[in-house]
């Protein structure tokens, strides 16, 4: 065993894999407050200047510095790459060049070829040649087997955004166990668990032995990369700067194989912190030095690129990776689990300037120490880039301490658990079957069979609402069956083995379900129920208009009569997603959560009984509609919180923007209420906030001159973005959505 | 049934803490800067029950933390001092902080009794001059020092407000005079420096009515810097909101 893994306090993590059990055993929670963190040093700030200059041009140059034509990504398919290497503490990145973009073509050569052609460029005859005629993706797997049915409801926008021509990402490795064990005592581990894989060979357990062949493949590749830039990963980390960069190595692996859209990096800075405080106790290093460390993480893991086609911004805005880093939270024993880096993590807020990536979740307890909660106030209010989860909520309904967040907003037990990305329903155009006789309101396609026509035009609500639960039944159906297809397939030709290297063998699996339009589909059964509606039918009878006579309550006002509908249809269209088997028994979960699609969900929904017109966004996650909310923004977090998390596992995002005066008066007074709303929010069981301190006139002149805002950053639907990246149209949507002003 | 105008969920202008304000229907003063014309019309309003306040209030009580509560503002809130009186009785039942947002120009028994359970008196003076108060307001101001005399016998914490109208009430002499009348008032805790601003010009366009003080401009920081100079000779604490 390594020198400092001797010094660490000996448990059950000396046995077996059990990084918990180290974090537990070792971990020194802190309880003061930010005035012992160190700003940047000139090294950093050097290092940061290279990298700024390197995103200036890439944005100059329509959003890719460049492309890597020739080589197929893997694990070591690239020499080592650096910024500048003389001024690097933390080393690798995931070509042999900054920002250069590497092609992943095994989700689907196609994607591959357009994404390179939008650049002017053009994917080697090499490897067309091999991904054409020879190696099958992910992406042709799963159009051999895709229904019809599956088929139409994906290019009508009831199903949007399926993982099925990219790599579905979410699943997150503990990224921790190189650092603690190195590869060779990882790779002995595998190898002990496949001998326990044994008859009868069943398709479960042939699958399961090649993932664990590939894995332990894997996890050798990981050594060589690390042999590329002259470190040792067979062995444990043995300084906090090893650890750093051993989880680095191992999430940089990760990325360097897979493009998926979300990856998650889990909450490793906890871990790492054990670390920096056996150095800093013997003397090793600095606290300068070991915020050094953590900026410089930081910014390689600012620096993560994926290869895009321009049709994937419209649903993921701003070119995301979704490097998500959950800080903070308990353990079940009562401690909390603040630790100086934590609050390292988030100074590199202030060191480095705001930034989307990594997708900081702080994980929000009423225990955690005040000293912290005022610290994430301030950082919230200075940057806008922190969202929050509650890890009082989590914690107790998923009995897991040790969680990272999986994309936007969805739990994920660390190493012991993953989960199967599903994209989201649109529920709201769901509703319009309902009116239409179960067909698309666009198209005149029947998507949904025996949904008789409405007996009048003017809308019964029990009768709307009867047909709604046929239509959605139906929706449910064909979006498991969907579901099933696409991960059948990833798992058969895009295997993340990476990543599942760093997992326990035969692990936990949610698959993960998501809605839209929940706001819309409440509002309307609302109008629906309470006030007089009346479709207009177009020539061809489908509904293109809705007359709404009297008033009606809407969501977001704290008022029952409506916010119970909103329950109510999330709540069943889950039970239905729960009633349905899926691929490798995983267990269903469900997200309120748009990412920042409402505005194409928007464009390919028609009117509906709430008034909203053909065309406009939806609100993002479980957002009210934009204006609708009239008692103010505390109205409007207690609706939301109403939502039952045990009917969304998957996460209930909500995006809450302020200007800074309405918080208070003072910077004083701002941060204090700030701390009160969100312990508030979350003593009521809510789960998500994401938290934007802005103005807006700051958000238009960004607009305008996009240059002097290189670093602005906005948080939307679960995750951060750069308000330069974002199309004009989506600029637009952010500013008109719901500016809590008290004016 | 109290007749609400419209209420603000989070509230921080208006009392300690966050705070649900209700802002009630119907004022017995037309200031000619009133940002809320609209609540001015003594008819009208949403009819809203003791239940329904006491049920909101019970929402948001996580919200409101250590300091917040409910604040009654309008509008004048003590025009419906009979209907508000049960309203702030429940809530005082159920341990909410409770402020009354008034110009202190009706003292009547109900609104006693309202002040009973009230926590902090949100007192707006308009100004310290009897004929610009008149100008500014279209009543006399003394009803309003008579107000605050009884607050001051029943021994009620008061915050002051003071809207500070350029050309209209910022006025150096107006302002020495505004400290030395109310200096003396141990129960002032504070006074808020409220700066003008023209956000509610539009609602006069929508009511019919004439914006008379179209062209005055927002406050200056430096206006704002001297009016907080001259009040701090007088008061515990001076705030600019």
């Amino acid at each position: 065993m390594s020198k400092i893994n001797e010094a660490f306090v000996k448990g059950s993590w000396n046995e077996q894999v059990n990084v918990r059990d180290f974090v537990q055993k070792n971990i020194t929670p802190f309880d003061g407050d930010s005035s012992f963190l160190s700003g940047a040093t000139e090294r950093t700030k050097k290092l940061w200047d290279i990298c700024l200059e390197a995103i200036k041009e890439e944005r100059a140059n329509n959003g890719v510095r460049s492309i890597d034509t020739e080589a197929v990504s893997s694990i070591v398919s690239h020499e080592a790459g650096y910024i500048q290497k003389d001024l690097e503490l933390i080393v690798g990145l995931q070509t042999d060049e900054l920002l250069k973009r590497a092609m992943k073509p095994y989700g689907g050569i196609a994607v591959v070829e357009k994404a390179c052609e939008e650049q002017g460029l053009e994917v080697s005859d090499r490897v067309k040649d091999i991904f054409r005629n020879y190696a099958k993706t992910h992406n042709d797997g799963v159009f051999d087997v895709y229904t019809d049915e599956i088929r139409k409801y994906r290019s009508l926008g009831f199903l949007t955004g399926l993982p099925d021509n990219y790599a579905r990402g979410r699943i997150i490795g503990d990224y921790r166990r190189l650092a603690l064990y190195g590869i060779d005592t990882l790779v002995a581990a595998k190898k002990a668990d496949m001998q326990g894989l044994v008859g009868p060979m069943s398709d479960d357990k042939i699958r399961l032995r090649e993932e664990v062949a590939e894995q332990i493949k894997a996890l050798l590749q990981i050594k060589e990369l690390g042999n590329k830039y002259g470190l040792d990963l067979s062995r444990p980390a043995e300084s906090a700067q090893e650890a750093v960069q051993w989880v680095y190595m191992a999430y940089l692996s990760a990325v360097k194989e897979q493009d998926g859209a979300a990856m998650s990096l889990g909450n490793v800075s906890s871990f790492i912190d054990i670390y920096m405080e056996y150095d800093l106790a013997n003397g090793n290093i600095t606290e300068e030095l070991a915020q050094e460390f953590i900026d410089q993480f930081v910014m390689k893991l600012r620096v993560v690129r994926h290869l895009r086609m321009n049709a994937y911004n419209e649903i993921f805005a701003g070119d995301p990776t979704w490097v998500t880093e959950a800080i903070g939270g308990k353990l079940m024993d009562g401690r909390h689990k603040i630790t100086k880096t934590s609050y390292r993590f988030l100074q590199t807020l202030y060191n480095l300037g705001p930034s989307p990536e990594p997708n900081m979740t702080v994980l929000w307890s009423q225990t955690l120490p005040e000293g912290f909660k005022k610290f994430c106030a301030q950082v919230s209010i200075d940057t806008s880039s922190i969202q929050y989860e509650n890890d009082d909520l989590m914690t107790s309904t998923r009995d897991s301490d040790d969680y990272g967040i999986a994309c936007c907003v969805s739990f994920q037990e660390i190493g012991k658990q993953i989960q199967f990305f599903g994209a989201r329903t649109n529920l709201a155009k769901t509703l319009l079957l309902a009116i239409n006789g179960g067909r698309c309101e666009m198209s005149g396609k029947v998507i949904v069979e025996g949904i008789p026509e409405l007996k009048s035009d003017k809308l019964d609500f029990d009768e709307v609402m009867a047909n709604y639960k046929l239509a959605m039944k139906d929706v449910a159906r064909v979006y498991n069956e969907s579901m099933n297809i696409i991960h059948y397939m990833h798992d058969k030709y895009y295997y993340e083995k990476a990543q599942m290297a760093f997992v326990d063998t035969n692990p936990a699996i949610n698959l993960a379900y998501g809605m839209a339009g929940l706001s819309i589909v409440a509002d309307s059964l609302s109008a629906i129920k309470h006030a007089d509606v009346t479709v207009v039918r177009n020539d061809e009878g489908l509904s293109s208009q809705f007359l709404i006579n009297g008033e009606f309550p809407c969501y977001g006002n704290d008022d029952d009569r409506v916010d119970n509908l909103a329950v109510e249809i999330s709540n069943h269209f889950n039970q239905l997603l729960c009633g349905l088997d899926t691929y490798k028994k995983a267990d269903p979960t469900m997200s309120i959560l748009t990412i920042t699609s409402n505005v194409v969900y928007g464009l390919k929904t028609g009117a509906t009984p709430d008034g909203r017109e053909q065309g406009v966004p939806f609100a993002p996650g479980a957002n009210p509609m934009h204006g609708r909310d009239k008692n103010g923004a505390i109205a409007s977090l207690n609706s939301v919180a109403k939502l039952d998390y045990k009917n969304a596992l998957d996460g209930i995002s909500n995006t809450f923007s302020i200007i800074p005066k309405s918080l208070g008066a003072d910077a004083e007074i701002r941060n204090e209420n700030l701390v009160t709303m969100m312990d508030a929010y979350f003593s009521k069981e809510a789960h998500h906030l994401n938290v934007n301190v802005l103005n807006r006139e700051l958000l238009e002149d960004a607009m305008e001159n996009p240059n002097e805002y290189p670093q602005l950053t906005i948080r939307v639907s679960g995750y951060a973005v750069n308000f330069v990246r974002l199309t004009r149209e989506q600029q637009l949507e952010v500013i008109s959505r719901s500016f809590h002003s008290n004016m | 049934m109290l007749r609400v105008h419209s209420f603000e969920s989070l509230g921080t202008y208006d009392g300690p803490g966050i705070r649900l304000v209700a802002f009630l229907q119907g004022c017995n003063f037309k200031c000619l800067y009133c940002a809320n014309a609209d609540t001015i019309e003594l008819k009208g309003g949403n009819k809203t029950s003791v239940e329904e306040i006491v049920g909101m209030a019970e929402n948001q009580r996580p919200f409101f933390g250590k300091k917040g509560g409910l604040t009654f503002s309008g509008g004048e809130p003590l025009v419906q001092a009979k209907q508000l009186l049960p309203v702030v009785k429940a809530l005082k039942e159920k341990g909410f902080h409770i402020c009354i947002d008034t110009n202190g120009s009706i003292l009547n028994d109900d609104v006693k009794e309202v002040l009973q359970y009230t926590d902090i008196v949100l007192l707006d003076i308009k100004h310290i001059n009897k004929e610009q108060h008149q100008l500014l307001t279209g009543k006399g101001n003394e009803k309003t020092f008579a107000f605050v005399e009884y607050l001051s016998e029943i021994q009620k914490p008061i915050w002051l407000r003071y809207v500070l109208v350029p050309g209209y009430s910022d006025a150096t002499e107006h302002l020495h005079q505004l400290g030395e009348h109310f200096k003396a008032f141990e129960n002032i805790e504070k006074i808020e420096i409220q700066p003008y601003h023209e956000l509610g010009a539009h609602k006069y366009e929508h009511l019919g009515w004439e914006y008379k003080l179209k062209g005055v401009k927002a406050n200056t920081d430096e206006q704002l810097n001297a009016a907080h100079d001259i009040l701090s000779n007088y008061f515990k604490e001076v705030v600019i909101n």
